[in-house]
């Protein structure tokens, strides 16, 4: 889906105003002022983008982000019962979540909330049965094969083992969203003392 | 030059027509819930895009510091200010909006807009991320809204060039354009792309129901009563795009529709997508509105919206003709 949008984002006309690509498909949003047929128009651009070949990367920004995250209990509530589940120790879940590179498989749900693929098998854990009512901002979480960063403090189901003192989505902001898709992401362990002085 | 928030009604807050262009960083275009009624309303006040008051259900007591130009738009609101007029309020003017009396929503425009700083292109509120609007929130008591510098001066020349003045309105008023005389209204609406795996009952159900606006429902989804929507498959969603009008289901059986607010993706499987023209007359629905769904193709969703900008069109030069341009 992302190679797919890499391809699209190149050769697409003026009326297709954003591109969104996700897990379950590519959006294409048309300019309401656009007069054709929107799903004639949007199979002639994928057919077009298949014939001039799709990439065989996903669009590249280059852009390595780098989110410290604290793993001090007090913002790790799920912690535990992911070491219950994965049979590792607290250090070892730490470790494998930063241990490697990220990509961001796609933006969606909220602003600026980034869906990261790249997590260590060893830490493939289902969502939680009851999702929370409210997740801090900030929040790291992971479910199945995938991280998010909670932008907002909003409801979730996923595990939650850490916080970042990073603002994830600011309007203001000249880059208003962290995160962009195609992004590689890294997560740094911080120390509480260091989450404080970060969030000042 | 201000307007003071003397009660704030229910819901109120600042909207334009959005911000498009960002779903693409998990933000939705937002904007006027009816962006027929909020147009129209600008329009009647010689504005374009500018920023206007969003009513819901109760509407709030305002006064105007100054001569204002303004004009009331969308669903009937129980108030001395007439409606779909432009209407030029002397200086201290209190305005009292009582109750919604048909329809849902109403825009309430000032000659030139209210001045508040847009933010990523727009000046509509996000409530979900708190910006955009007066300092991204819902309005409350005493707040004071911002005109700009040259409020005064505008609604008094724009008011003296309108033609069939009547004392401090006009004789003629534009069409509202949204909102129903009776329900059940009718919304058409596109098969989603996972109709399939609902089962056939489920399917029937969908087109057959009277459904009923639901108590929880905002500026980001409207939840719709009646009976459960069961799939046939409960194999697990990737996650996918939605837009303004989509159908999702989630496990518990209640539709919900999404609207201005919504989310940008989502792991609920959608059922249908309703056709673009027809949501703005779905924002007009209060909790307990009745609605009917009516299958449709995309070739007839797409005539119906071509029908709806023509509407407009019509009624915007009908109001241009009455400014003299």
């Amino acid at each position: 889906m992302q190679r797919l949008a890499a391809a699209v984002q190149a050769m697409k006309p003026d009326a297709v105003i954003d591109l969104v690509p996700a897990l379950g498909g590519l959006a294409l949003h048309f300019d309401p002022a656009f007069e054709g047929n929107v799903l004639e128009a949007s199979a002639a651009l994928v057919d077009a983008c298949i014939k001039a070949g799709v990439p065989r990367e996903p669009a590249d920004t280059g852009a390595t982000i780098e989110v410290p995250v604290c793993y001090a209990r007090e913002f790790a509530p799920d912690l535990a019962e992911v070491c219950r589940l994965t049979k590792l120790s607290q250090e070892e879940v730490i470790e494998r979540h930063a241990a490697p590179t990220y990509r961001v498989l796609m933006i969606g749900f909220a602003p600026g909330h980034a869906y990261l693929g790249g997590l260590d098998r060893r830490l493939a854990v289902p969502r939680r049965a009851s999702p929370r009512a409210e997740v801090p901002a900030g929040s790291v979480a992971i479910a199945n094969d995938q991280a998010v960063v909670y932008p907002y403090a909003i409801s979730g189901g996923w595990n939650v083992i850490g916080r970042s003192p990073l603002v994830v989505f600011d309007a203001f902001r000249s880059r208003p969203s962290l995160f962009l898709a195609g992004d590689r992401v890294r997560f740094r362990p911080i120390t509480r003392a260091q989450f404080e002085a970060a969030a000042k | 030059m201000s307007v003071r928030v003397q009660r704030p009604g229910l819901l109120m807050s600042l909207q334009d027509r959005g911000r498009h262009g960002q779903h693409h960083l998990g933000l939705c275009p937002g904007g006027a819930m009816d962006p027929m009624a909020f147009t129209l309303a600008n329009a009647l006040v010689g504005n374009g895009n500018e920023a206007a008051l969003e009513l819901t259900v109760l509407g709030p007591e305002l006064v105007f510091e100054r001569e204002t130009l303004v004009a009331l738009c969308g669903a009937e609101f129980e108030t001395d200010l007439p409606h779909n007029r432009p209407v030029l309020l002397p200086a201290g003017a209190r305005v009292a909006i009582g109750r919604a009396v048909r329809g849902a929503r109403a825009y309430l425009a000032v000659a030139g807009g209210f001045a508040v700083e847009p933010v990523l292109g727009s000046r509509s509120t996000y409530l979900p991320g708190g910006f955009g609007g007066f300092e991204g929130r819902l309005l409350r008591r005493n707040d004071v809204l911002p005109l700009g510098d040259e409020a005064e001066r505008l609604s008094r020349e724009r008011f003296a060039a309108l033609k069939s003045r009547n004392g401090r309105t006009v004789r003629w008023s534009a069409p509202p354009l949204t909102v129903a005389d009776r329900e059940p209204i009718v919304l058409h609406a596109i098969e989603g792309q996972h109709f399939a795996s609902f089962g056939a009952t489920a399917q029937r159900l969908f087109f057959e129901t009277v459904w009923r606006v639901a108590p929880e429902s905002n500026r980001m989804g409207f939840r719709l009563a009646g009976p459960a929507l069961e799939r046939a498959e409960d194999d697990e969603i990737l996650s996918g795009p939605t837009c303004l009008g989509s159908v999702q289901v989630p496990p518990n059986g209640v539709p919900i529709a999404l609207m201005a607010d919504h989310q940008t993706t989502g792991g609920y499987p959608r059922i249908a997508e309703i056709a673009s023209a027809d949501v703005p007359r779905l924002a007009q629905l209060a909790p307990g509105g009745l609605l009917h769904f009516a299958r449709c193709g995309l070739d007839m969703a797409a005539e119906l919206r071509r029908d709806a900008r023509e509407r407009l069109e019509a009624a915007l030069r009908g109001i241009a003709w009455r400014y003299g341009t």
